[in-house]
């Protein structure tokens, strides 16, 4: 009934605005950890969602209809994400939710949404499997790490010629043991041998016994699925025990705060990454000069967050100008060939996001795509 | 293995230096102060502070942080256990009012400091490191070890041989006794939360600086580790401490080349729970005589 009545009054709204140009409002739900283990990510997010909707509001693409977004904290933590979650649904009566930040929030997260028929775009989470498994109204922008990977480590193999290869990675996190899955995969698929595989937790901060460990079998090339946080521990630790193998971290490493806090230990490590920064289409150059001239230096968090709001601008262009939960949701199908900052942007059928994939390496202290 | 050693001793030591300062007041006058973390941890902001945001040199940021941490000690005992004292159930009532201010305190640094991990800048201190062996060896570690030992010697100096020591000790015995015998109980209390929360600010400084880690959390990260090299060390027992303290840090360095990291804490925490089957006062501690 109620549903129904909405739907009226969206209805009505479209014909009064064909009338008078009466704007509507379409609001969506950011929900970001904008503290928390994961708050490196989130305020990079938070930048690139609320320039989005300022641009598509000027332009005028959605015509007669304004986009609002309502950003809000998890916490890093299922517990906060899931409350975010239903005050978005039940509260603010959002058209789509963007996030939660982590892939572990978001398999306790998404449930809710996906039981309440409100349409999600994940734009963080890489585990490859229980996203977008969660249902149909689950949909990703961010290439799953199985995505990225498996061509950042073929194209690492190229400029290194290595023989054999070591793993360490985290193995109480969903998003840092998929991430391990993926690179333990395609390792294996280039036909690569494991010497030596070690672990470590969340709240580590002493990384020396696992990368003594690993240098006593002396592999030609480490690969590292770890959050930011410990990231740049790992690396610097590494580099104090004189080791200095080649590095190839996970999605977890393609932050600047890591090569902030790994500083010099930071130069010459690999990163798969699914935005090509220095990629000169015309629409990734205006995003990076627009959120520049907000003084914030963009990463791959922020131009994915930003290509959310683009989705579901386009998504509600394809449905007719309808900004209903379901009518966002049916728009997402019809995305193809998106104009976005990370390429030509379309959704798979299994509703995960794809578009080109690239890998750079620490150089003087940023990121550099490797040709 | 010989670099393990030294992984070990150095994670011992972290471990240690937390732990010593701890027991002053745990394992000697029988508070358990739950806010020693905290301490630990805006300490470590603080130095962070001086270095990062006024560039004073490390040695100067160094003591003026451990003297921070005494001062925040004084105002631990005056806020959290001063107005419970002399009540039946001091020490519990103690306990639980020191989480709170730990709490608050850690909710304080989460305010000022943001949630995000922060480090020291780069060259801080000299990245020089030293071959021992095969092993290799930063200068900081060097350091970090020799200062858990020297503290050690101190402490125990300090509490067998000195006045305040002595004063300490007798406090402990019967703060009423201590009291007929002119002993001014208040003010060895906040003595001993003096040197007790500088040597934990000590330990905050170089915990952040050993592994570029300064965050609001750091603290919850060796709490339950010092307190349970307290027990295993025995009670009161400063060498107990240290020793407990590199005995853990092998252990757990050891576990994790061997078993994998899954296995760290149960290890740590089965091989605690065997030595208090075997050993109920610890490894160096004496058998409780303060039972009447």
């Amino acid at each position: 009934m109620r549903f129904a009545g909405r739907l009226t009054l969206v209805a009505t709204s479209l014909l009064f605005a064909a009338l008078q140009a009466r704007a509507e409002t379409v609001k969506i739900g950011a929900a970001f950890s904008i503290t928390g283990n994961a708050a490196v990510y989130g305020a990079q997010q938070k930048a690139g969602v609320l320039l989005a909707v300022e641009e598509v509001n000027k332009s005028g693409k959605l015509k007669g209809i304004t986009l609002e977004v309502i950003v809000e904290d998890d916490a890093t933590s299922k517990e906060q994400g899931i409350a975010v979650f239903q005050r978005f649904i039940n509260r603010d009566k959002v058209s789509a939710i963007i996030g939660p930040t982590l892939s572990t929030t978001a398999t306790a997260a998404d449930p809710i949404a996906q039981q309440s028929r409100a349409p999600v775009v994940a734009v963080s989470n890489t585990a490859p499997k229980g996203i977008t498994d969660i249902g149909d109204y689950i949909w990703r922008v961010s290439l799953t790490e199985a995505q990225v990977i498996p061509s950042a480590l073929q194209n690492a193999r190229a400029k290194l010629g290595f023989k054999n290869a070591a793993l360490l990675y985290g193995n109480d996190d969903v998003f840092t043991k998929a991430g391990f899955d993926v690179m333990k995969a395609a390792l294996e698929k280039e036909g690569i041998p494991i010497v030596e595989i070690q672990t470590f937790a969340t709240k580590d901060r002493d990384f020396n016994a696992q990368l003594t460990a690993l240098k006593g079998k002396n592999p030609d090339f480490l690969m590292v699925s770890a959050l930011a946080e410990q990231a740049a521990g790992i690396v610097t630790q590494a580099r104090q025990l004189g080791w200095n193998v080649p590095i190839m971290g996970g999605n977890g490493f393609n932050s600047p705060a890591f090569i902030k806090n790994a500083g010099q230990a930071a130069e010459g490590v690999y990163v798969g990454t699914s935005w090509n920064k220095a990629s000169p289409d015309p629409v990734n150059q205006a995003f990076i000069a627009a959120m520049k001239a907000k003084g914030n230096d963009p990463d791959q968090f922020c131009a994915q967050a930003y290509t959310g709001v683009l989705v579901i601008a386009e998504a509600i262009r394809e449905a007719g100008m309808k900004g209903g939960r379901d009518d966002v949701k049916a728009g997402f199908a019809k995305v193809k060939d998106l104009p976005t900052p990370l390429g030509k942007f379309s959704f798979l059928p299994n509703r995960d996001g794809n578009h080109a994939a690239a890998i750079q390496v620490v150089k003087g202290g940023r990121f550099e795509i490797v040709q | 293995m010989g670099q393990q050693i030294v992984n070990g001793l150095f994670l011992g030591s972290i471990y240690a230096l937390f732990a010593l300062g701890y027991t002053l007041v745990f394992g000697v006058l029988d508070i358990l102060n739950l806010a020693h973390q905290a301490v630990f941890m805006l300490c470590a902001y603080v130095a962070l502070l001086l270095v990062g945001s006024l560039h004073l040199h490390m040695f100067a940021a160094f003591p003026l942080a451990v003297l921070a941490g005494g001062l925040l000690g004084v105002v631990v005992d005056r806020v959290a256990f001063k107005p419970l004292r002399g009540r039946s159930d001091s020490n519990i009532s103690g306990l639980i009012s020191s989480i709170a201010l730990a709490t608050i305190l850690e909710a304080a640094g989460l305010q000022l400091f943001g949630p995000d991990v922060e480090r020291f800048p780069l060259g801080t201190v000299p990245d020089r490191s030293v071959q021992i062996g095969g092993a290799i060896v930063s200068e900081l570690q060097v350091v970090i070890i020799a200062i858990a030992l020297v503290v050690m010697g101190a402490l125990t100096f300090l509490v067998q041989r000195t006045r305040l020591g002595r004063r300490i000790r007798a406090v402990a015995e019967s703060p009423l006794a201590a009291r007929i015998l002119g002993v001014n109980v208040d003010r060895v209390i906040a003595a001993a939360f003096f040197l007790s929360s500088a040597l934990g600010a000590a330990a905050g400084v170089l915990f952040g600086l050993a592994f570029n880690n300064v965050a609001p959390d750091m603290g919850r990260a060796v709490e339950l580790k010092g307190l349970a090299v307290i027990i295993l060390g025995g009670m009161g027992s400063m060498p107990g401490a240290a020793v407990a303290g590199f005995a853990l840090g092998l252990l757990e360095v050891f576990t994790v080349a061997k078993l994998g990291s899954s296995y760290r804490d149960a290890i740590a925490f089965g091989v605690l729970f065997l030595v208090l089957v075997l050993r109920p006062h610890g490894l160096f501690g004496k058998a409780a005589l303060r039972e009447a």
